[in-house]
Order: structure tokens, then C-alpha cells, then sequence
């Protein structure tokens, strides 16, 4: 069966230039970078250049990137090193709707080592009040931790703003920029922000890979410790094949960012209003004009999302809720709860998201079958017979 | 990704006897939209030999949850009302070839409104209804008598399988230390019962006490806490003081301080009254 894969905020396609740039490295071109004989000491030099094509996508300099294992070393890394080198500030402020890496290292942070913080809310169009964040920030803020979109609902924060807020008052900032990397342009030079974190598998390269933009005077203090790789910021034996193919991908990214971006959302536009104008009671989760152009999240009422989502596995689509029942918990999504969305929204939310390999006609058989799917399902569902029935309803 | 069965799919994908009876002699409902499932069931029975002639069910919920009420109705048909109410949640379970553990709470969804159902027949009100009894948990409606009730019939023990069978406990936490409690009530009276050995705490040195704390910990507490992928490990005694440390994914989990309280239960139960947990950060 062929797969409609519409997850990417989940993780991506390798991107086959990317895969094939890396091929040689995961084969015969296996040595390491720090050697002294040619075999292994000409990778250093591919090293540089996937640097050079990473820092292009950021407009930053080559050495502010580190290269990490991923998303959360990146995270971890830049909160534990802002909070070493401001011993004298105890506070961190950061959102209720952050992504797990973050979240739930703060909430470690409160309860181990005694750090205060500052959880800021959203509205129900899951943005920030940017009054609430200016008086969450002082002089006793060690770092502000914002991801800069969100993986939900592909909000995205006016983070240069709250970086020059956090800058004024001396505290560092750092960004979880793991969603709007690649999607969107980026000049990171321009801003105030110390940290930028970055995941190699979602923009279209390999698991495991990741960066951490440090701006160039912030002060560091290293996560790994060993070996000097990465200028002494993070030791161990560089992932050689992942960073040829993350530079592969970042160069793939800054080429056609512009072009990118206005396809997918077109698609993605496409995707929405397909499903609103044939689905009665379905609602777009978060603001519709401050969003990743690649993210759908759409709330469906009387429905459950699993059942959804196991609807669109049949046919080979691939999504995800923020439905409880699809993870462990009981909990339905903290980033929706958090924007307000009541109860009912919530159980029946499905996340599109999208990427440069989805075609138009693949959007279209989604579009198609979206009515019949949340259709059967209303037809089981106890709630909503009456209002449903009157078929001239229309939101 | 769920592992449902080929049994669940089947019902999930091809659900027996969806919608309503125009003229139902019963209809049992449970659960609500706020709640993320619940089953409205509807059943024609035979006035003379009181038998089940037809069930209908409205679902909203997962794909299990939805499986559950398919597999109910076809269990029921043709029974009497005496026997559809000895079905169980584990009989629901069962005919469906199993179900996920985080999913037990839609097989007793099933039992609860079969239940519903034919006290509404009887005349009688719902016995089972969520509202009879304390309320406990204030995030998904469940009452203590449920709890109670649902904890013996499946032998649960842990706050973790209440949950995974009621719901109870899912939402905000905050009800875990009152279902403990029901749990230890429970565990109070079962003990009672088979009152033969009386235990009065026998005295031991520091070290027997570390062996058997080690010995619990090892065999009654961290496999439990691995299989989601948590851990602790045991730091040191100091007198009644047993100082752990969470490790894994108990470090970042807020439910820890009530992992923490289960933990202490346990030690007591098996090892000592007097002991008492203390977590640091070793």
C-alpha cells in the first residue's frame, strides 16, 4: 500500500541527496576525523563544509554550530549550560506548551535544584501575551527557554522579541527550534537569541543528529566531557555520516526555502479548507495566520481522534492526535488543554503535517476520504445525532 | 502504537450492530464527551422469557472502546438478563482476544452500561452509576464504590492498573492518595480474611533489613517501575529511613511523589510498619 505520510512534525523522509551524501561515510570512507593519516583526516574537511551549509541555513557563522545527537541533547545542553554560568539567578521562564525536552527538564530542574519557574500561558489561539512575558522576565532570570514553533499546532512565537527582552535584563535566551528549521527563513545573527536547538530528522536528514547554534560570545559550558571534538563543546567521536547528511539537508532547505514554503502551504491550505468546507463541527486548532506553513491541526467534534487516526492507517495516511488514547496517559494534549480548547475538541484533534514530498493529488484523496471516515465515526457516536441530522448546518 | 488484536480491528473496523432501537425495552448509557468515551446501549428483551432478542450500541471513543461494545452486543444476544449480567469486564476482554492493559477501561465501559441497561429494565437505579458512592476522581467521574468494586473483581493492586481499568487517577493525579487508600482497605480486609499467621513486625538487625529491602525492591518494585521505563535504586538506611533515588524516567515523571508513597507501602507491608521512604537526588 502505498503511504500518504502527512507526520512530519513527527520526523521526516531522509532526503535521497541527503542518503546519498552519506553513503560513502557509513561505508568505505569510515575513518575518523581526527586522525592524522589522510583517510580519516580528509572527513574533517566534509565536517567543515556540512558546517559551512548548516550555518547558511541559520545566517550564522560556522563556528557557533555544534553538532549533537539530536533535539534534546541540543535542549538539555543549552539549558544546563546557561544555568551553570549564571550561578547567581534562580529563575527560568519558559511556557506551559513546550515540547517534552524542555518541559520536563524544568520541571526537574524545580524539584531537584531548586530553581523557580515561571510557566507563561497562551490564549485559545495558542499565543503568548507579550505584556506576561516582559513582566516574567528580571534581573533574577537566569535563562528564558521559548520554543520558537509549535509542534502541535505550529504556533510560532515572536521569539527575536523575547530574545531582545531577555537580553536587556542580562538573562540568556534559548529557542527550541527543532519545527521551524528548514520551514521557514531564519537569520539568527540579527537576533539576540544565545541557543538555537535542532533536530537532523526533522528537516529531512537522518535520526540521531542534531545542532546547537551558540552565538558567539555566550558564555559555555559543556554537556559531554571527554575528547576535544567540536572545539571542545561537545566530546565524542564525531557522527560523521549524520553531519554530512544534516549539511546536505540544510543546503536542500536554504535553496528553495522561499518556493518551499509557499507549495506546502498552499498544500496545506488545500488540506484545510478541503476538510472544513466537507466536514460540519471541525474547527483549526491555533492562530491561522501565525503558523509553520506545513502544520494542520484540526479538531473534530463527536469523534475520537484514535479512532481517526487508525481509519486514516488503513487507507495508508499518516497523522497523529491529541487524543489520550493515543499515548499512555489518560491526558489528552497539554499544549491544546493549555490553549483552552475545550474537552471535546480535544479528544477529536488531528495534526496534518506536511513536507515538500507531498503532492496535490495526495491531499486530494485525504481531502476525499475525511468525510467518510469522520462520517462513519459520528454515525457510532452517541452525541450529536440531532444537530448532525439537520443537514443544512453549517458552521 | 497500540497492539490491537486481529479480534479488536475486526470489531473496530466492522462494528456488529451499531445505532438504536426505536422501541428498546432498556438503554443503559455511561461515560461522556468531556470523559473521551462513552456507550449508549440499547436492548430489546422478551417479555415472557426474558431473553436478549437485540442489542444496538452508540459509541464515542477509541478504536478498543468501540471493539469492546461491538463484542458486548454480539456476547449478549440470546442470553437472559441474568446471564448477560454475569459477563464480566474480563469476559469482554477476552472475546476480543485481549486488550492493551491502558486499555482494560473500555472492557468494564462495556459491563457498566450492560449493567446501566438492565437495572433500567428492572425498574431498579443504576446500580453501577458513577455517581453512587464518594466521588474520587473528579477528572473522569469515578466514585469509590467503583473503584472498590472494579479493584476486587480484578484482583488490581496498583494505583497504575485502577487506572488503566476505571480511568480513575488519569487526569489531574490529584485523587492517587485516595485510591491508594482504597487499595489499601482493600489489601486490610483480603489480609483479615486469611488471618491465620498474626504478624506482629519481627525485630531485625540493619543488615537483614537492607537484605529484604533490597530483596523487595528487587523483585516487588523495579520490574514494575522498568516496564515503563523508569527505575530507582536503593541509597542507603538510616534507621526507619530508607533513602532511594528515582532513575530513568521517574526523574522527569510528576506522578513520582506518589511512586514514592506506593514504594513506602510496599516496604512496610513486606518489610516494616516503621520504615519510611525518603527520595534523594544521589
Amino acid at each position: 500500500m502505498k503511504v500518504i505520510y502527512l507526520d512530519n512534525n513527527a520526523t521526516s523522509q531522509v532526503a535521497p541527496e541527503a542518503l546519498e551524501a552519506m553513503m560513502p561515510f557509513l561505508s568505505n570512507r569510515y575513518g575518523n576525523p581526527s586522525s592524522m593519516h589522510y583517510f580519516g583526516g580528509s572527513a574533517a574537511r566534509d565536517v567543515a563544509l556540512a558546517r559551512e551549509s548548516l550555518a547558511d541555513l541559520l545566517g550564522v557563522t560556522p563556528t557557533e554550530i555544534i553538532f549533537t545527537s539530536g533535539g534534546t541533547e541540543s535542549d538539555s545542553t543549552a539549558i544546563l549550560s546557561a544555568l551553570a554560568t549564571a550561578p547567581d539567578r534562580k529563575e527560568i521562564v519558559t511556557t506551559r506548551v513546550e515540547h517534552p525536552a524542555v518541559l520536563n527538564l524544568c520541571k526537574h530542574l524545580a524539584r531537584f535544584k531548586g530553581y523557580t519557574v515561571k510557566w507563561l500561558s497562551v490564549d485559545k489561539e495558542g499565543m503568548l501575551d507579550i505584556e506576561e512575558v516582559k513582566e516574567a522576565i528580571s534581573e533574577r532570570t537566569a535563562l528564558v527557554s521559548i520554543m520558537w514553533a509549535n509542534n502541535e499546532t505550529g504556533v510560532i512565537f515572536p521569539i527575536e522579541q523575547i530574545a531582545e527582552i531577555a537580553a536587556e535584563k542580562g538573562a540568556l535566551m534559548h529557542t527550541d527550534g527543532v519545527q521551524i528549521v528548514g520551514k521557514v527563513p531564519l537569520d539568527l545573527k540579527k537576533t539576540a537569541i544565545n541557543f538555537l536547538a535542532l533536530s537532523g530528522h526533522k528537516l529531512h536528514s537522518a535520526k540521531g543528529i542534531g545542532a546547537l547554534y551558540l552565538k558567539k560570545g555566550t558564555r559555555f559550558q559543556p554537556f559531554m566531557i571527554g575528547g576535544h571534538q567540536e572545539y571542545d563543546r561537545r566530546a565524542g567521536t564525531e557522527n560523521v555520516p549524520g553531519i554530512v547528511g544534516l549539511g546536505k539537508a540544510a543546503q536542500l532547505a536554504a535553496q528553495n526555502i522561499e518556493q518551499e514554503r509557499s507549495r506546502v502551504k498552499a498544500l496545506r491550505d488545500r488540506l484545510q479548507n478541503g476538510i472544513l468546507s466537507s466536514v460540519k463541527f471541525a474547527k483549526v486548532n491555533g492562530s491561522i495566520d501565525n503558523r509553520l506553513p506545513n502544520t494542520l491541526n484540526i479538531g473534530f467534534e463527536f469523534v475520537e481522534g484514535e479512532s481517526i487516526l487508525l481509519k486514516l492507517d488503513e487507507l495508508g495516511i499518516c497523522a497523529s492526535s491529541g487524543s489520550a488514547c493515543t499515548s499512555g496517559s489518560l491526558e489528552p494534549s497539554h499544549v491544546l488543554r493549555a490553549m483552552g480548547v475545550p474537552f471535546t475538541m480535544v479528544h477529536g484533534s488531528i495534526r496534518f503535517s506536511l513536507s515538500r514530498y507531498n503532492t496535490e493529488e495526495e491531499i486530494d484523496y485525504v481531502v476525499s476520504q475525511m468525510p467518510l471516515i469522520i462520517g462513519s465515526l459520528r454515525a457510532m457516536s452517541p452525541f450529536g445525532q440531532d444537530r448532525l441530522n439537520s443537514a443544512c448546518v453549517v458552521q | 502504537m497500540w497492539e490491537y488484536t486481529e479480534k479488536v480491528k475486526d470489531h473496530f473496523f466492522n462494528p456488529r450492530n451499531v445505532g438504536s432501537l426505536e422501541d428498546a425495552d432498556a438503554i443503559g448509557e455511561v461515560g461522556s464527551l468531556a470523559c473521551g468515551d462513552a456507550l449508549k446501549l440499547f436492548l430489546k428483551i422478551d417479555p415472557e422469557t426474558k431473553r436478549i432478542l437485540d442489542a444496538r450500541f452508540q459509541t464515542f471513543g477509541c478504536g478498543s472502546a468501540v471493539a469492546s461494545s461491538s463484542a458486548l452486543t454480539e456476547m449478549i444476544k440470546g442470553k437472559t438478563v441474568d446471564e448477560a449480567l454475569a459477563i464480566t469486564n474480563q469476559d469482554i476482554a477476552d472475546y476480543l482476544g485481549g486488550l492493551p492493559k491502558q486499555k482494560m477501561h473500555c472492557s468494564v465501559m462495556g459491563k457498566d452500561a450492560l449493567e446501566a441497561a438492565i437495572a433500567c429494565y428492572k425498574g431498579e437505579p443504576a446500580p453501577k452509576d458513577h455517581l453512587d458512592g464518594e466521588l474520587v476522581c473528579e477528572c473522569f467521574g469515578v466514585t469509590d464504590k467503583h473503584i472498590r468494586e472494579i479493584a476486587l473483581q480484578n484482583r488490581l493492586t496498583t494505583i497504575e492498573e485502577v487506572t488503566n481499568f476505571t480511568k480513575a487517577g488519569g487526569g489531574c493525579g490529584l485523587c492517587h492518595d485516595k485510591i491508594e487508600r482504597i487499595l489499601d482497605e482493600i489489601r486490610d480486609e483480603l489480609k483479615q480474611k486469611q488471618t491465620t499467621v498474626s504478624s506482629a513486625p519481627r525485630e531485625m538487625t540493619n543488615i537483614q533489613k537492607i537484605a529484604r529491602i533490597q530483596e523487595v525492591i528487587e523483585k516487588e518494585i523495579r520490574p514494575t517501575l522498568q516496564k515503563d521505563g523508569g527505575d530507582m535504586e536503593l541509597i542507603d538506611l538510616e534507621g526507619a529511613k530508607v533513602k532511594i533515588a528515582f532513575r530513568g524516567i521517574c526523574l522527569s515523571c510528576p506522578s513520582a511523589p506518589l511512586t514514592k508513597a506506593g514504594i513506602e507501602a510496599k516496604l512496610k507491608e513486606l518489610v516494616h510498619p516503621d520504615l519510611v521512604v525518603e527520595e534523594v537526588s544521589a
